[in-house]
């Protein structure tokens, strides 16, 4: 029964696969930008930027039509609304990437004022988090889904730790100061990254659930 | 709201056959209530039993109580009665073979009222009740047969209301309907539910989401689940009702 429509939400699944894989890429490559000062990388999230813009809306025209053509209820309806708020967050976090690219290209050229340790530890969680979201979407686990909510605190805590950090350079020398406010905001972005990727499981357990997860 | 109809241990066999097991359930006045479930469910059975067109088949057999008002309706109300409170509407539109004007004019005609004035009185206002009085008003005395399935089938509505029911049972009412027929049709029953009861039979989805309060499911003769129409839409909680409503039943 429902051949079709179970091969149409299979398609959808491996939609959302494809355009986790690239918001993925998109934070490896702009934390791998800053780290290493290449321009080539921001290049790349700037073409990636605009591959998930475009998967944004290919996987929104494909739940509209399954909406219409397939008027789905109870559990068929959850996934394709969670399908649609999903991307809208995901399609934040290339916007977030882009972002991070376009602070990096005013440090390429700067000596770093600390080591930069804890940022590519941000850029490893969210990427993780980002990952096993889509993971428990695809395979209905909301145990991964919590999982990924309570990863959040591990990316705040890391955004709290570079924060510290940064006052301590600025206060130790006032010409820091510029270089702590890119890092900062690029820090903050990581953040928001984190958030976005939070809301992504939460739909997800909703759309296991029918219900949203109390804030 | 109060139970209009309530539904106690009711079986229902036809000869060996047992067509409703067990049923109970409560119907509140002024809501639309909807039975869904596939074909041979028992959903139609059910509801032919709420104004008592199952005594008309022979080798019935019903036992439990369905109560009208806290009145039992096969121990002590008389079927006229009855059917004069609880009015049907069938899938198929059923006009008479006389004017638009008769078919209406017919139930308070046999219900005793005779006067003209009276009579002219209730025909207009159960066709503007069922939003054709501005269609039909020019031609009433022209057969009803010559108008169109939707508006036949208003007027079957039309009818039913002309005896001043209580409780309107509508079996599949829009199936053999065009989509504005439909509409109309629906539209009709959600501005005229805070003066009736409705219970309707639809094997439409997306007809029982539109219009209804509360939706059952039925399952070969059981009641699988009974609840709120969008709760029952959005998260059911029984895996049979998933999955006839998703479409993935056997």
């Amino acid at each position: 029964m429902r051949n079709r429509f179970d091969r149409e939400l299979d398609t959808l699944n491996l939609e959302l696969i494809k355009m986790g894989s690239m918001i993925e890429s998109a934070i490896e490559y702009s934390s791998k930008a800053l780290i290493n000062q290449d321009l080539s990388l921001v290049k790349k999230v700037n073409e990636l930027e605009i591959e998930i813009d475009d998967m944004e809306r290919t996987i929104e025209s494909h739940c509209l039509k399954l909406l219409l053509q397939q008027q789905p209820v109870a559990s068929d309806l959850r996934i394709i609304s969670t399908a649609l708020k999903m991307i809208t967050d995901m399609e934040r976090i290339g916007d977030n990437a882009e972002d991070i690219a376009e602070i990096t290209k005013n440090l390429v050229n700067q000596k770093f004022i600390k080591d930069i340790v804890h940022i590519p530890q941000m850029a490893e969680e969210t990427t993780g988090m980002v990952k096993r979201s889509i993971d428990a979407f695809v395979n209905k686990d909301k145990k991964q889904a919590e999982e990924v909510c309570r990863s959040d605190d591990i990316v705040d805590n890391l955004f709290d730790i570079i924060k510290e950090e940064l006052i301590e350079k600025i206060q130790e020398n006032k010409s820091n100061g510029e270089q702590a406010i890119d890092l900062l905001m690029i820090a903050k972005y990581f953040e928001r990254i984190g958030d976005h990727a939070e809301n992504i499981a939460e739909w997800v357990i909703f759309s296991i659930t029918g219900e949203h997860k109390m804030p | 709201m109060t139970d209009k109809i309530k539904i106690e241990n009711v079986d229902l066999f036809y000869g060996d056959f047992q067509a409703l097991k067990n049923v109970n359930m409560n119907i509140k006045e002024n809501e639309i209530t909807a039975f869904i479930g596939p074909s041979g469910c028992g959903k139609s059975t059910l509801l032919k039993s709420l104004n008592r067109m199952n005594d008309l088949i022979e080798g019935v057999k019903i036992t439990g109580r369905i109560l009208l008002d806290d009145v039992d309706i096969y121990k002590d109300m008389d079927a006229t009665v009855l059917r004069r409170r609880v009015g049907m509407v069938f899938q198929k539109p059923n006009p008479f073979p006389m004017s638009i004007y008769e078919n209406v004019a017919y139930g308070p005609k046999t219900h005793g009222v005779k006067g003209k004035a009276q009579l002219d009185e209730i025909v207009e206002k159960s066709l503007r009740s069922a939003a054709m009085w501005d269609e039909v008003k020019d031609r009433l005395k022209k057969s009803a047969l010559g108008l169109s399935g939707g508006q036949q089938q208003r007027l079957c509505i039309a009818r039913a209301f002309s005896v001043n029911p209580e409780v309107i049972l509508l079996d599949e009412p829009t199936s053999a309907l065009d989509p504005i027929s439909t509409m109309k049709i629906e539209d009709l029953l959600v501005e005229i539910k805070k003066d009736y009861t409705i219970i309707i039979v639809t094997h439409n989805m997306q007809q029982a989401t539109r219009i209804s309060d509360k939706t059952a499911f039925f399952l070969v003769g059981e009641i699988i689940e009974f609840d709120e129409t969008e709760r029952l839409f959005s998260m059911p909680k029984n895996k049979k009702t998933e999955d006839y409503i998703t479409g993935r039943f056997g």
